[in-house]
Parts: structure tokens; sequence; C-alpha cells
């Protein structure tokens, strides 16, 4: 686990660094991701310890969003003043992105689908 | 014990980090109880609940935000290595993900655009202020990259954290039953839609699902991330007018 650990740590770490050395708009960790996706290529998959860490950290990944979420209380006095253009925008573009992006990829992957059939 | 050495403790420990990290994961645990108790109901959001508690909880005693992120701080650096074993999902789904990537880049451009500028054109139509509307903007992305990208349009990155984490649990809510009412089934664009439009709690949802939704959605995450903050800050002045002087 600890093994495993810190070769996330080091995939970060060497993301952060690119980020900063190239002055990339991407954060480190996303970079991170990438780095260790091509290394899993090029390895041929995760060992099981890695393989066990993963699984444990990614399914309390809604954990990790509470320390940023609970910082909602800062800003309950702009919430309240503009609630319903905050609303109505949030609620809106998310319904007009899902269905957009999952009707394009629908009906972009419907022939392969049902060729496959 | 008197009255006031149970105050003694508490302003000792309510200064502590080990206090509100240890009511951080409680509240979490509470709340993933409740969720499974619930019958894994979307609605019963672990994010939503554990926040709801501790946002209770902070109010109720007076404790400052920034005292609470001194404990909180260390689940909150777990975002980062977390982020980063999402590449294991992505290479069990690689061959499925590169057989099928032409679509899936004219999904994230459609699906980035249309999230990205309507939430901006619709904040700055109904006269929300500049910054609000700046950080409304990327608040389908991924924290990191959304506070970035808003600090660069005029927005607040703080106010554009609670942005990005309300669409997460609006989309980890709402999706999956909003697309099957459209009549999208499928793994692949149920998860990709997911991913793209509500980031890492619409990920988070996503897994529930099933490994290859999940898989789809964080790769959506990823790309989206990607795209919006080599995107937005190009096309975002070009929609200024919109906004209320």
């Amino acid at each position: 686990m600890i093994q495993a650990f810190a070769l996330l740590l080091t995939f970060q770490l060497t993301g952060e660094t690119l980020r900063v050395a190239l002055h990339l708009p991407v954060p480190g960790p996303v970079l991170g991701m990438a780095l260790l996706l091509v290394w899993l290529v090029v390895r041929g998959g995760p060992g099981d310890d890695l393989r066990h860490t993963s699984g444990t950290l990614l399914q309390h990944l809604s954990l990790m969003f509470v320390p940023a979420g609970t910082g909602v209380m800062l800003h309950v006095g702009r919430l309240a003043d503009e609630a319903w253009p905050i609303a109505i925008a949030l609620v809106v573009s998310t319904v007009l992105g899902l269905a957009a992006t999952g009707l394009t990829l629908h009906v972009l992957t419907r022939q392969g689908r049902e060729a496959s059939r | 014990m008197n009255t006031d050495s149970m105050t003694e403790i508490w302003v000792y420990l309510s200064a502590q980090p080990l206090l509100w990290l240890t009511l951080t994961l409680a509240a979490y645990l509470l709340a993933i109880a409740l969720h499974r108790k619930a019958g894994g109901h979307p609605a019963v959001n672990p994010v939503l609940v554990s926040v709801t508690i501790l946002v209770a909880l902070l109010s109720l005693t007076g404790t400052p935000y920034q005292r609470y992120f001194d404990g909180a701080q260390f689940v909150h650096f777990l975002l980062g290595p977390t982020t980063v074993a999402l590449a294991i999902p992505l290479h069990s789904q690689l061959k499925r993900l590169v057989a099928m990537g032409g679509p899936l880049m004219v999904a994230l451009v459609v699906g980035s655009l249309t999230a990205g500028l309507s939430a901006y054109a619709i904040g700055a139509l109904l006269g929300a202020s500049a910054p609000t509307v700046a950080s409304l903007a990327p608040k389908s992305v991924t924290t990191p990259i959304a506070m970035g990208v808003a600090e660069r349009l005029g927005g607040l990155a703080s106010l554009t954290a609670v942005f990005v984490i309300l669409t997460g649990i609006f989309g980890a809510i709402f999706a999956a039953g909003l697309l099957r009412r459209l009549g999208v089934k499928d793994d692949a664009s149920v998860g990709f839609a997911m991913g793209l439009a509500s980031h890492g709690i619409g990920t988070a949802r996503a897994f529930q699902i099933s490994e290859q939704t999940g898989a789809f959605a964080a790769l959506a995450m990823g790309l989206n991330g990607l795209f919006t903050a080599l995107t937005l800050p190009w096309l975002l002045p070009l929609l200024a007018p919109l906004v209320r002087p």
C-alpha cells in the first residue's frame, strides 16, 4: 500500500514539476494521471498492490470533495444575493452539457453498437 | 466535570487539526451509511450530506472555515493522488477508448463548449455580477483547473470551487435519470456525459453504475479539464458584452 501510494505521489510530483517548468495550463495531478497511463501501457498493466490501493482511493473519491465543498459557508451572502441567476445558470447549463455530450456520443456510436449486435 | 473544564477542553481541541479531520471522516462515514440505507438513491449524495453536516457543526460552534480547513486539508490533499489513480480504470478500458477516439473527440468539443458557454451566457443574461459569471463558466471541470481558469477570467477561486461542487452534486443526482429519458443508456455515453458535465463527483457516481461507466467518466473529466483550460480563456471575452457593467 505504501509502495503504491509512493508511486502515485511520484507521478503527481512529476506532473507538478512539468506543469511549473513548461508553464502548462493543466494541473499536476491530471498530467500525473496521463503519465501513469503511459507507464501502465509500457508495463502492460498495474500490479496487485497498485490496483488495490487505487481501488480503495477511487471508492472514496466523494470524500475528497468534502473539505472544498464545506467552503460553501464562506459564500452564503453572495449565493443568497444572486441565488436565482446562479441556480438557473448552474442547472440549465449542466443539463445542456449532459444532453449535448450524451446525445452526440450516443448518435455517433449507434452504428457500431448495431453492427456488433 | 464542570462547565469550565469542558470549555477549556473544547477550546484546546477545536484549535487542533485532529478534531476537524476526525469529524470530516465521521461525517462522511455517516453520509455513506445513510446512502446505503436509502438503497443507494442518488439524491442522498454523500458529498451533499457530509457538507450539510459539517456546515451545521461549524455554524453551531462558531468555528471559522479556515480553522476547519487546517484539519480537513489532509483529506483535501488526497484529491491529488486519487486523480493520478484514475489512470488505472482508464488503462483497463484503453482498447475501447482508443477504438471510439473520433466520436469521443466530437462529443468532447460539443459538450464542453455547451456546458461552459451556456453557464456564462445564462448567468450574464439573468444579471449576475461579473465575478460570479466568470466563476460560473468553468463549473463543469475538476476543481483545480476550474479555479485556475476562473482566476484568469476575473472570477473568485473559492466561489468557483463551490460552483464546481454544486454542479457535481447536481450531476451525480440527476444525470443518469435525465440521460435515460433522452434514450441514452449505453455505458460509454452515460459515463462520458457524467464525467464531462460533472467532473469527479459525477465520476464517483459513474463508478457506482459500473467500472466501464466510471472509466469513460474519468476520461471525460481529464479531457474536458484540458480542453476547457485551453479554450475558455480565449472564447469567453467574445461573450463579455452580455455581462452587466
